[in-house]
């Protein structure tokens, strides 16, 4: 049998491969310049600024010194109550909004879930506003209990406390867990939940067993999310304006903008990057470990 | 030992969609079957489905005697699976009743109705060991560890997967999974075992492995209740005792199987199970001294088995089926002539297409015979007793 190149024209024939006016790998660079000048740089300012002494030169005297103030104690412990508090109070809410409208038959239950949806959109303030006139000292609430049971003063305070924030911040990252939840759930063959309904499986049995190890990556995922964001949180907690609350981003606007403490600021600014970075990872490392294996994903 | 957690009535109460009914919460009681006590039938009565205007299962009446398979099919649309799913409870009739063994079971959510069901994908649950899936209905009827573990054994044994306990679905192929999910519906002892389209993901060459072990299987469980919905005629044929065929939602035939493949009582049955040639004739009367009804085609005196709804002087099709039809002589008993439209050999045999006075009919040809000639006149004839007559009316 003649070889495959033995009735080929030499026109045909291979020949060295046109050289590329750019290397591939060099495609690399132009974004790799875009984030370093646009997000690494600006780290690394602060990183100097946190790590540099009256003269310039590098110290920890600024980090070992804002570290042993009460005050940094106080806002990084706020900062991730407040966080763990919300991202708990986003999955429960989330698990159970998502359960109701992917799995209980009513009319409109996609309009809801649209409708909630839609707070993604809003700029989290608003929902501090809203707040205010809900549940403030003058708000509706407080307003309506007091002309109707006669009371001197506002019963309902809570907002103005941690539990406010947490309220807040729940309301405004629900749909951050909602989203992948209702996305996961639709993925779910609903003849496995129908084959284990005639198994024997009620409720609870299949919502444990069948319907959450499907949705755990979805849920960690929006969980994690969620405590992200909740740690990074300042415009609600600047908002509400609780008293005696204050969380990391918080000091580092007090700082920087109010007392023109740059160094202090900075070295703010880098626990908090470092808190961000470390749940991050966290949370790649629990997706990798437990929800990729559990949903036969890997 | 039967796993009964108390002896109350299960508690219906609509929980969730019509899909995820099983998500309700009530107090169940699932009767399961003893080993070796016999299995329970299905009762269906006057059982109507409606969605909106839409009719998809109109007044089905149909009884699944206990220790049978019965086979539901019909073409897609057909109402096969809606009947299926109303045993199930996923789907509430709009009239009618259902009942397995004496219990009217209408109202019951799925997990009180004591069911076993295997899906066309399986529905194996992912996350979970073959072992775990097999035990997720005993551990749902909270059963004990010792019951719980005798019966994965036995089941994975009696499927040949026993070797396959430690696995997950994911690293299985697709026979090994539906053998799974049968130990599965298998291991809660369930008074009927519901089969929908069990086969249909699965190749031409492990999907035929399968039916044989369906049909061992129920040699090796004979009391056990089987409802197989299907499209495959050939499925149905192998395993079925009784076959009901469905049509736009209706019954449009019932009966055992060899019956009602011999003697279709309409068009549609005809045709749906099995090949079939349709002669139409006209009934001239019984053929005397015989049993043998006694028609007329082409000029040609045709005898076969009569139908109780023809009579004297109607058109009538007279069914035989592809293997009936032999090459012939002229004057051969039950002969006629065709031209030869086609000849087509699938190994096993020639498939002739023979266009008999403007009918087109269909047989197989033996590969150690020539096969004829396309465009050859030819004499072909079939016993009385292999055809059959069906009123030219009865199209289903």
């Amino acid at each position: 049998m003649a070889s495959g190149n033995a009735g080929l024209s030499p026109a045909f024939t291979l020949g060295p491969a046109p050289r590329r006016l750019i290397r591939t790998e060099a495609w690399v660079i132009p974004p790799l310049l875009v984030v370093a000048g646009v997000f690494l740089y600006p780290i690394v300012l602060i990183l100097r600024q946190a790590l540099s002494d009256d003269a310039g030169h590098f110290s920890f005297s600024q980090p070992l010194s804002v570290f042993r103030t009460a005050a940094f104690w106080s806002a990084l412990e706020h900062t991730i109550e407040i966080a763990l508090a919300a991202s708990a109070g986003c999955i429960v809410l989330g698990l159970a909004l998502a359960l109701v409208l992917s799995f209980v038959g009513f009319p409109g239950s996609r309009f809801i879930a649209r409708l909630i949806e839609t707070f993604v959109a809003l700029p989290t303030f608003l929902v501090a506003l809203a707040f205010t006139f809900i549940y403030g000292s003058a708000g509706m609430l407080n307003e309506g209990l007091i002309a109707g049971l006669g009371l001197k003063s506002a019963p309902i305070d809570f907002l103005y406390s941690p539990w406010g924030v947490i309220l807040a911040e729940i309301t405004v990252y629900t749909p951050f867990v909602l989203r992948p939840l209702l996305a996961a759930f639709s993925l779910i063959d609903s003849a496995q939940i129908e084959v284990a309904g005639s198994l024997g499986a009620r409720a609870g049995q299949i919502i444990r067993e069948i319907i959450l190890p499907a949705a755990l990556p979805a849920l960690l995922a929006g969980g994690s999310l969620c405590l992200l964001l909740t740690v990074n949180e300042f415009g609600v907690v600047l908002f509400i304006g609780a008293k005696g609350v204050i969380t990391l981003p918080l000091m580092v606007y007090d700082k920087a903008i109010q007392e023109f403490d740059y160094p202090t600021a900075c070295v703010v600014a880098i626990v908090n990057i470092i808190l961000s970075l470390g749940l991050y990872s966290l949370y790649r490392v629990l997706l990798a470990r437990l929800g990729g294996r559990r949903a036969g994903l890997d | 030992m039967p796993i009964r957690r108390n002896g109350t009535r299960p508690r219906a109460r609509k929980l969730m969609s019509v899909a995820t009914d099983s998500l309700g919460a009530a107090i169940a009681a699932p009767a399961f079957v003893r080993a070796g006590e016999i299995g329970s039938g299905v009762s269906f009565r006057d059982v109507t489905v409606t969605y909106g205007a839409t009719t998809v299962l109109e007044g089905l009446n149909l009884e699944v005697e206990p220790g049978e398979i019965l086979a539901l099919i019909g073409p897609s649309g057909s109402g096969k699976t809606t009947a299926l799913r109303v045993v199930a409870g996923f789907i509430k009739p709009s009239r009618g009743r259902v009942s397995i063994g004496d219990e009217d079971v209408t109202s019951l959510p799925p997990y009180a109705r004591g069911l076993g069901m295997v899906v066309q994908n399986y529905a194996l649950f992912p996350h979970m060991r073959v072992d775990q899936n097999v035990a997720f209905g005993l551990r749902a009827q909270n059963a004990s560890r010792e019951l719980i573990a005798s019966r994965i054994d036995d089941c994975l044994a009696i499927v040949g997967m026993s070797k396959y306990a430690r696995r997950y679905p994911a690293e299985l192929s697709g026979g090994q999974q539906q053998r799974v999910a049968i130990a599965r519906a298998l291991a809660i002892r369930p008074r009927v075992l519901l089969l929908d389209e069990p086969l249909s993901a699965l190749d031409a060459q492990i999907r035929r492995n399968m039916v044989e072990e369906l049909a061992r299987l129920h040699r090796d469980l004979p009391n056990l209740t089987v409802l197989y919905v299907t499209h495959d005629q050939s499925e149905a044929l192998t395993l079925a005792d009784r076959i009901a065929i469905m049509k736009d939602g209706r019954l449009n035939a019932f009966g055992p199987s060899r019956r009602l493949y011999h003697s279709p009582p309409s068009r549609f049955a005809a045709e749906f199970l099995g090949r079939a040639n349709l002669l139409p004739v006209t009934v001239e009367g019984y053929e005397a001294g015989t049993e043998l009804a006694r028609t007329r085609f082409a000029g040609r005196v045709l005898l076969a088995r009569p139908s109780p709804a023809t009579s004297t002087g109607a058109k009538a099709l007279l069914c035989v089926r592809p293997h009936a039809i032999r090459r012939a002589e002229a004057s051969d008993a039950n002969a006629f002539a065709g031209t030869v439209a086609s000849v087509l050999w699938q190994g096993e045999a020639h498939h002739v297409t023979l266009d008999a006075n403007g009918t087109v009919l269909r047989f197989a040809v033996s590969p150690v015979e020539d096969p004829p000639r396309v465009g050859a006149d030819l004499w072909v004839s079939f016993p009385a007793e292999d055809a059959t007559l069906i009123p030219e009316d009865a199209n289903g």
